[in-house]
């Protein structure tokens, strides 16, 4: 199928997602690629989380509210929350030079701000949230998926928050409004891509850029496609935040089996003392 | 004392915005009024300089001859910097970029890029060895707010002004020789938004952005298209986003056709 670039260029054989309903990946317009999230994955930081979506995958880790230093940064009124997003060098085709580039402290930023609102802040004066979230392998979305791995590392670190964040990549390609892009789709000559993200309950928009071209009637499909898909994720999110609380699975008849295990064990013991306490007795009648 | 005055003057600034005020008298809907001087740089391939309200921001392009990116080898390529100069606001301060400044930039950047305003491969010279990348780089001289805003009316204008160097046999500019004028295809232009005291305005001034909540961006174009968008600090409800989505397209249309007119003349 073509599809125009919009500068004037029409790119030919291009995937036609109005006529066989389904992309390239075989995903429905408005299906997410499989999400997994696991909390307390890191034992040194004080909260974290471990997500899966589709080929990316990311860190997160949460250390404080603590110090904020150096000292001129601290805020008598609240904390700051400080979000660094980093990509390692082999988490992209081409390998990814080392260090902060322009990009990752724009996202860095971002997604600070978006987290401030989530948090109560005003808890917090002179302290820093620190947040930090390690791309390890992408594929398109890599700054939602970390969005919505830090919001699971805040809430599993005990920080009080007003809600958990949700985000996705939603937008349109190959003349199609979709969710959650993949890299395909955000290489497409029509290409928009929106990072969206809202606290689920109250609908607020916290993270919110788009980059493409997009009328404002397409821009009313995507934001209810966004917060249809955010809700999914929040879902999840909060799957994986009870889970930290269950331990193994506990049956009754296991309780029962523990139970009879630590009798026979206390009385083992006290069998052992028993005869200790009679082989003392035996060596004081002896010494006299 | 500066801070005291600050404080004062941001919680006058939220109580009157409750009223439906603003300080300097404006609608919560109207911008500021803007002028601007173009090709003042002669050492540039084009400049602007805009006064936007007290925001002063003076843009420049270079145009340089590269090799194209691997993966574009028929594509030229545009770059935007930003610096907020220490000169321009007690604020800003000398070092390494801050994250404002990459911020700004890279708005201005996506706003321009995204809406295709620019075919890169008109900037191609020979495929796979040489192409321009059109270096675009605004400073602020004066900072009082919104250099989103004046960023990329400025950046547009200079886009708009820009004149292509001649080359020789070997691809070396030839020195104030000219071929021609750069190509838009599209005029897109960022319109910013403050939430303060729970109400929006538009183009704020540097007490109004201190004193808000949350602030967005859009890009719009002339012919329907927003290419860009940006959501500062802060959370905005839905409505709020699609009313400042509406306005943007009428403030945008009003500051382009001054922008042409200038450009014109």
């Amino acid at each position: 199928m073509k599809v125009n670039d919009m500068s004037g260029r029409v790119k030919e054989n291009m995937p036609d997602y109005k006529k066989d309903k389904k992309r390239v990946d075989g995903r429905k317009m408005d299906e997410l690629r499989p999400l997994s999230i696991k909390v307390g994955v890191l034992p040194n930081a004080d909260g974290s989380a471990y997500l899966e979506w589709g080929q990316n995958k990311v860190f997160a880790a949460v250390h404080g509210p603590r110090e904020a230093l150096p000292k001129h940064t601290q805020n008598p009124y609240k904390a700051n929350v400080k979000v660094t997003y980093r990509m390692t060098t082999f988490s992209v085709p081409d390998r990814k030079r080392p260090g902060p580039n322009r990009r990752d402290q724009e996202i860095s930023k971002v997604l600070s701000e978006a987290l401030t609102k989530a948090v109560f802040v005003e808890q917090f004066p002179n302290t820093e949230i620190s947040v930090f979230v390690e791309v390890i392998d992408s594929n398109a979305g890599s700054r939602v998926a970390c969005l919505t791995a830090a919001s699971c590392a805040l809430a599993n670190a005990g920080i009080p928050m007003r809600d958990l964040v949700a985000a996705t990549g939603v937008g349109k390609a190959f003349n199609e409004i979709i969710v959650d892009l993949n890299k395909d789709e955000e290489d497409a000559p029509d290409a928009v891509d929106i990072p969206f993200g809202i606290l689920p309950n109250s609908g607020e928009i916290v993270l919110l850029q788009m980059d493409g071209l997009l009328t404002k009637e397409e821009w009313a499909k995507v934001n209810e496609m966004g917060y249809k898909a955010c809700k999914e994720i929040y879902e999840v999110q909060k799957k994986a935040l009870q889970e930290q609380f269950v331990l193994s699975e506990v049956s009754e008849q296991n309780v029962e089996e523990s139970v009879e295990k630590k009798e026979a064990e206390k009385k083992e013991i006290e069998k052992k003392e028993s005869k200790k306490e009679a082989k003392e007795d035996k060596a004081k009648k002896v010494r006299k | 004392m500066r801070t005291t005055v600050l404080e004062y003057d941001l919680s006058k600034i939220v109580e009157l915005a409750r009223q439906g005020k603003r300080v300097d008298g404006r609608a919560f809907e109207s911008a500021r009024d803007f002028t601007l001087e173009l090709d003042m740089c002669k050492n540039a391939e084009g400049s602007a300089i805009i006064k936007l309200g007290d925001t002063k921001v003076i843009a420049g392009i270079k145009m340089a001859v590269d090799k194209p990116y691997p993966d574009s080898p028929d594509e030229g390529a545009i770059s935007v910097g930003a610096e907020l100069l220490p000169l321009a606001h007690g604020d800003y301060e000398t070092g390494p970029p801050s994250m404002d400044e990459i911020e700004v930039a890279r708005v201005v950047d996506r706003g321009i890029r995204e809406s295709k305003a620019i075919d890169f491969t008109t900037l191609c010279i020979k495929e796979g060895e040489a192409c321009w990348i059109a270096f675009m780089d605004f400073y602020a001289v004066n900072g009082d707010g919104n250099l989103f805003d004046a960023g990329s009316i400025a950046g547009l204008a200079t886009f708009m002004n820009t004149s292509v160097p001649k080359l020789d046999e070997n691809n070396k500019i030839i020195k104030h020789e000219y071929k021609g004028k750069l190509q838009l295809k599209r005029h897109p232009l960022l319109t910013t938004f403050v939430k303060v005291g729970g109400k929006i305005m538009v183009d704020p001034t540097y007490l109004e952005e201190k004193a808000s909540e949350a602030r967005f961006s859009v890009a719009t174009t002339e012919d329907g298209f927003m290419s860009a968008m940006q959501k500062g600090p802060g959370a905005f409800t839905l409505e709020e986003v699609n009313y400042m989505i509406d306005l943007a397209f009428k403030v945008a249309d009003e500051r382009r056709k001054k922008l042409f007119k200038a450009v014109k003349n």
